[in-house]
This record gives C-alpha cells, sequence and structure tokens, in this order.
C-alpha cells in the first residue's frame, strides 16, 4: 500500500518518547539530591534530544520515507531498540519488551479508533506537535521535525480517502490479533478486560459523515417526494470543527495525545488468554519466508541511525519499565512464549555478504558493557540481535 | 477478495490480492487460470492489486484493478481457455467495487456497475463488446461497495452513506444517512429486494428496497439493526435468497456471527 511505514514508525516513536518521558519523570531525582547513578531533570531532557535527535536525522528519514513494504513486528522492534539507547540510557530485556507492548497497544487503538482514514495524519501530527515540544528549547533539533512535518504533509496531503483506507486497513493488518492488556486502558474502560478495544457507538460523528437517521427519496426530475426516520441505539452529535491539516494548528482529534503523566504510571498485563492467541502462536517457528528482506530493510535504517557513542568515563543509566526491580525481573521469568519479541530463525538467509555487513553494523552498535552471555561475537547473527 | 462467479455452465471462485488475479474450480481442487498484474500499469510507488469481482452477461468475469482498469475475462464452458476479451478505461481510481444485475433489468438499465475510489458509478451493458450507458459523477466521497437490482444501483460510501440510483438514466433516487463510519459491505437478496449494510461503526443494518408500481418512485425503508458490540464489521452476507438470515464478520475477529429472523 502507499507507504504505510513512516506513519507506523513515526507514532510508534511519538508513543515510545511519551512513555519514556513518563518514568523518566517518574524516576528522576532533584539535581541536588541526586546520587551518581540517580536520574535528575537534566538527564531526561538530554535522553529526549538524543533520541529525537537520532529519530529525526536526514538520513534515517530518507531511508524510512522510501517506498517498501511493512516488515515484521520483530523486525521493527530492532529499530526502537536501538533507539531507546541512542543515549545514557539503558533498559532490560524486560522492559524494553513491555515498551513495544505499550506503543503498539496504544497505536493500534488510535488506528482503530480514528474517525475517518484521513484522521490517521492528524493522530501523527498530535505524536509531532508533543515531540516538537520536547525539544522546544533546541532549535536545531526542531527545525530537523519541521523538515519531516512538511515532509509527511507533501506525501499524504493530497492522498483520497480511499487510500487513507488503505493505509489504515494495512496498519490494522499489522497488529492484527494483539490484545495485550494496558493497565490505563482498562481503568479509563477504553479496553475490555478481554483485550479488545471499546468502540463506542455515540459522540461525534466524523467530519463529512451525516448523524445516522435520515432516509430521503426523490422523484425521476430530482424533487424529494419523501422523508422518513429511523432510529438505533448510537446516540451521535454534529462534530465542531475540523483539525488542522498545517503544519501548525489546533488538530481537534484527541488520538495521538500524551495520556501518560506521572500519577497515572502504565502496567501491562501479560494475559492467562493465551488460548486467544493459539492461532498465531505457531507462526513464530517457522522460518521467515521474507527474512532476506526483512535484514536488508533492518541494514539499511540501522545504517541511517547515527548514534553518539557516550563519552569514555560515562556509563548508561538504567530506565526501569516497572515499578521494582524484581518486578522487572519477574516481567522477564513469567513473559508468554507466544508473546516473545526474540528474533525467529533467519536460517533462511545463507547470503555470507549480507550477514556481515549487518554483523558489521551491529557491532558498530554495540556499546561497552559486560554482556551477559559469552557467544562469540560476530559469528552467530542471531546472537548478536539478541545481544543488542 | 473472494467471491463465487456462478455462470449458467460452471460456477468458478476468484481470488483478487497484490499479485493478480486466480480463478479455481468450485471445489477449490484445480486453479484454472491466473492472471499476474502489469505492474508497468501503474505510476511508480503506488500500491498495485486487484479488487473487485463479477460474473456478468452469463458468460464473463470482471475484475477491477488499482488502476482504475477493469479486466473482462471470456470464460468457456469448461476448461481452462480463459481470454481478456476486454479492458475497460473508464475509471480514473482504483477501483473498489462491481455488481451485476440480481433481478430483472428494465430496458436500457444495463447489467453491471462498476465503483472507484473517488466514488464515480459505471454503468455498462455487457456484451462481445461492453457498452457505457452512463457514468455517475462522485460527490467527494469514496464508494466502497455497489449492488445493482431491477435496474437500481445500491451504493455505500466511506462517509456512511447509503445512495440508491436509477441505472438507466443515472438519476439519484434515494440518500439515506445509514451508518456513522465507513460502510465495508452491501449485499441484496434478490428474492424479497432486501439490503444489507455492514460498517465500522458497529452497525448491520437491513433495508427494503422496492418500487411504487404507479409512481415508478424507488423506496428504501429500514427494517432491522443490529450492534456487533465493539466490532469494526468488514464483511457482511445473506444466508439465502430471501434475505431471512445473515452473516457478519469482523476485525479481530476469529468468529462468523450469523443472525435468523
Amino acid at each position: 500500500a502507499t507507504r504505510p511505514l513512516p506513519l507506523l514508525f513515526l507514532n510508534l516513536g511519538g508513543e515510545m518518547l511519551y512513555i519514556l518521558d513518563q518514568r523518566l519523570r517518574a524516576q528522576s531525582i532533584p539535581g541536588e539530591k541526586a546520587r551518581k547513578d540517580e536520574w535528575t531533570d537534566v538527564d531526561r531532557k538530554r535522553v529526549m534530544n538524543d533520541i529525537i535527535t537520532t529519530m529525526f536525522n536526514k538520513k534515517f528519514m530518507e531511508e524510512l520515507f522510501k517506498p517498501q513494504e511493512l516488515y515484521s513486528k520483530k523486525a521493527l522492534r530492532t529499530v526502537y531498540d536501538r533507539l531507546a539507547h541512542a543515549s545514557i540510557m539503558r533498559l532490560n530485556q524486560a522492559s524494553m519488551d513491555k515498551l513495544y507492548d505499550l506503543m503498539t497497544m496504544a497505536f493500534k487503538y488510535q488506528v482503530l479508533l480514528c474517525p475517518r482514514p484521513k484522521d490517521i495524519l492528524l493522530v501523527t501530527f498530535n505524536h509531532l506537535d508533543a515531540i516538537k515540544d520536547f525539544v522546544r528549547d533546541s532549535p536545531g533539533i526542531l527545525n530537523q521535525v519541521d523538515e519531516t512535518f512538511r515532509q509527511l504533509i507533501e506525501m499524504y496531503g493530497c492522498l483520497s480517502a480511499g487510500e487513507f483506507q488503505l493505509i489504515r486497513q494495512t496498519l490494522l493488518i499489522f497488529f492484527q490479533d494483539m490484545h495485550i492488556r494496558v493497565s490505563i486502558f482498562l481503568k479509563d474502560k477504553v479496553q475490555n478486560s478481554n483485550g479488545r478495544f471499546v468502540l463506542p457507538i455515540s459522540g461525534p460523528v466524523p467530519w463529512g459523515t451525516e448523524v445516522p437517521g435520515l432516509i430521503r427519496m426523490f422523484n425521476h426530475n430530482g424533487d424529494e417526494v419523501k422523508r422518513t426516520q429511523f432510529t438505533t441505539d448510537g446516540n451521535y452529535i454534529i462534530p465542531q470543527r475540523e483539525g488542522s491539516f498545517e503544519l501548525y494548528g489546533d488538530r481537534v482529534l484527541k488520538l495521538g495525545t500524551n495520556m501518560y503523566s506521572v500519577s497515572r504510571p502504565v502496567e501491562t498485563h501479560m494475559s492467562g488468554s493465551s488460548k486467544n492467541l493459539a492461532p498465531h502462536a505457531k507462526e513464530n517457528i517457522a522460518p521467515n519466508p521474507h527474512a532476506k528482506e526483512e535484514l536488508n530493510f533492518l541494514a539499511r535504517l540501522l545504517g541511517g541511525l547515527e548514534i553518539k557513542k557516550p563519552g569514555g568515563s560515562e556509563t548508561g543509566f538504567q530506565l526501569n519499565l516497572f515499578t521494582t526491580d524484581e518486578e522487572e525481573e519477574q516481567a522477564a521469568l513469567t513473559r508468554p512464549e507466544e508473546l516473545s519479541y526474540k528474533v525467529v530463525n533467519i536460517e533462511a538467509t545463507q547470503e555470507p555478504g549480507r550477514q556481515a555487513e549487518l554483523a558489521r553494523i551491529l557491532e558498530e552498535l554495540e556499546v561497552a558493557e559486560p554482556r551477559p552471555a559469552s557467544s562469540d561475537k560476530g559469528e552467530d547473527l542471531l546472537a548478536l540481535m539478541d545481544g543488542l | 477478495q473472494a467471491t463465487w462467479c456462478v455462470l449458467p455452465s460452471r460456477v468458478l471462485l476468484v481470488l483478487t490480492s497484490q499479485k493478480g488475479i486466480q480463478m479455481y474450480e468450485s471445489d477449490g481442487s484445480v486453479m484454472v487460470y491466473w492472471h499476474a498484474l502489469d505492474i508497468a500499469e501503474h505510476p511508480p510507488a503506488q500500491a498495485v492489486f486487484a479488487r473487485g469481482i463479477a460474473a456478468a452477461g452469463g458468460r464473463f468475469i470482471c475484475v477491477g484493478t488499482s488502476s482504475g482498469l477493469v479486466l473482462v475475462f471470456d470464460i468457456p464452458h469448461k476448461g481452462t481457455n480463459v481470454t481478456v476479451s476486454e479492458v475497460l478505461e473508464e475509471h480514473h481510481d482504483a477501483i473498489t467495487d462491481i455488481a451485476a444485475e440480481l433481478g430483472q433489468a428494465p430496458d436500457g438499465a444495463g447489467d453491471l456497475v462498476t465503483a472507484d475510489d473517488a466514488g464515480t458509478l459505471c454503468v455498462w451493458s455487457s456484451g462481445e463488446e461492453f457498452t457505457l450507458l452512463n457514468k455517475i459523477p462522485a460527490f467527494g466521497c469514496t464508494c466502497s461497495s455497489v449492488k445493482l437490482w431491477n435496474g437500481i444501483v445500491a451504493a455505500g460510501y466511506g462517509n456512511g452513506q447509503i445512495r440508491l440510483y436509477e441505472a438507466a438514466t443515472g438519476v439519484l433516487r434515494a440518500e439515506v444517512s445509514a451508518h456513522a463510519r465507513w460502510i465495508y459491505a452491501l449485499d441484496l437478496a434478490p428474492l424479497t429486494g432486501k439490503l444489507l449494510s455492514g460498517a465500522e461503526d458497529s452497525f448491520v443494518h437491513v433495508w427494503k428496497l422496492s418500487r411504487n408500481p404507479d409512481t415508478d418512485d424507488v423506496e428504501i425503508e429500514h427494517c432491522h439493526a443490529e450492534c456487533v458490540t465493539d466490532t469494526q464489521i468488514c464483511g457482511a452476507r445473506f444466508c439465502d435468497p430471501e434475505g431471512c438470515s445473515f452473516a457478519v464478520t469482523g476485525y479481530d475477529l476469529s468468529e462468523i456471527f450469523r443472525y435468523s429472523q
């Protein structure tokens, strides 16, 4: 379909930044009181700046906007993994898993509830508006984001409703069968306890749609000759105004704005409803026919991410997406197999040239940290990906 | 997409995808024909797919494409010698749906309707050479699905509206504010004129189409509504030609729901 990837990437990235910002605020200590290994406000701003700078760098954006397919969730996750580590922050596997779960469920919700297919662009603009606010003190990065904004307007501004619906359908297929329960969604009654989202049958109709109920009939001259009404359980109203698709403006739509705050922490439930996952669980084991294309895609995107390595004396700061370290350990141990983001068997790719190139890129991106496993670097590509 | 194409001599199962069009014997045992989509016909970086399938004129199967072209396949009584008999070039936007006359067409009403992303509808008369009878201009919204019955075109739109047009003249005969979201599916029960509509607003509606014998005016009345809670309807079909029961599918739903009177 006409380029769903930039929209997918930017919106998921936006959600990631909301979550990281919230967790960093929750874990931060006032500057004077902080120990050497504790977060401060200054650290938080630095992390946000570093990640946003990396996300919006020109080379990376160029790769992103090229015409290409949507790849698997696992392939995409590798890019976010790298992005999350673009600064002094470090995340354990369990926290990274949780982060990705939250990001994907949030965007799935936003895509599903878009009133019009075109509103997916407003959701994207909401995320970009918020990202611009995160870096409002840094004109250089602000320019990069504006540049991407303009590219989006140019690429998507003139698409028809049908083309947007095709993009939306492609995204929905990408998110199909994901039913991870998110605490903040459950509390707000936006998600049911079975993991499915609530679709309201009340509220404003989309811009350009009429409130259902009226039937008008015309004769062969075009004169209205009869008018009737029908009723349903729905309770709809007319919307007040349309959101803006300009660089600056009131988007009106709330989907895509930041729903987290320090007082509303986020937890996910690895639900025991694994029988719902059964039909797709087995897919993880079969060799991926698109493995080769996926590796090419990853090599290009990761190659475009210019990561600044932290200075020699700096060590990484650990960020925990759970409330305690024990919770994080527990989450890692109890994560159901079907929901694992481990990279699948890539035996399908026997091309040594491509393997070597990706290995080289991944090596460059390695952080100077003792690695838990003692596997040989540069040999097993699968192990390299796992070690990220 | 997948559709049964019922012709006097045989029934074929036709599938469309991003690669092309496949036709199978009705039991799925043998692939009768494979048509690959010509990438060159499409502007670069645009989606390529086939969409919209209908059997027409007792002899043809028509399939739409993302470039707006409609391929007309001539189907032999048996065997695999399927040929492209014509390519219809009226639409400039991706085809969304194609419908053949399900009842009795009045004179001059044609027997095929094609719809596209822009909302344009074309009414055709099938034959060795298809003739364009009417082009109904778009009003600014995608026509997502279309049905043709007794010379009445029933069209469902992305803004939730259902419109009825006179196939012979292209005149608008009814306008229904039917749904609060994108209409995904329309179906029609030819023995009674019942119309089924399913949309992303979670609702399925049953309507009744008829013609006033005195005035010849087209009438539509609302019969029934069902709300499939928390589900965006993706497919809706009557299970019998009277329209006494229907089946519904939705996004993220692994079940098919069946409703009957």
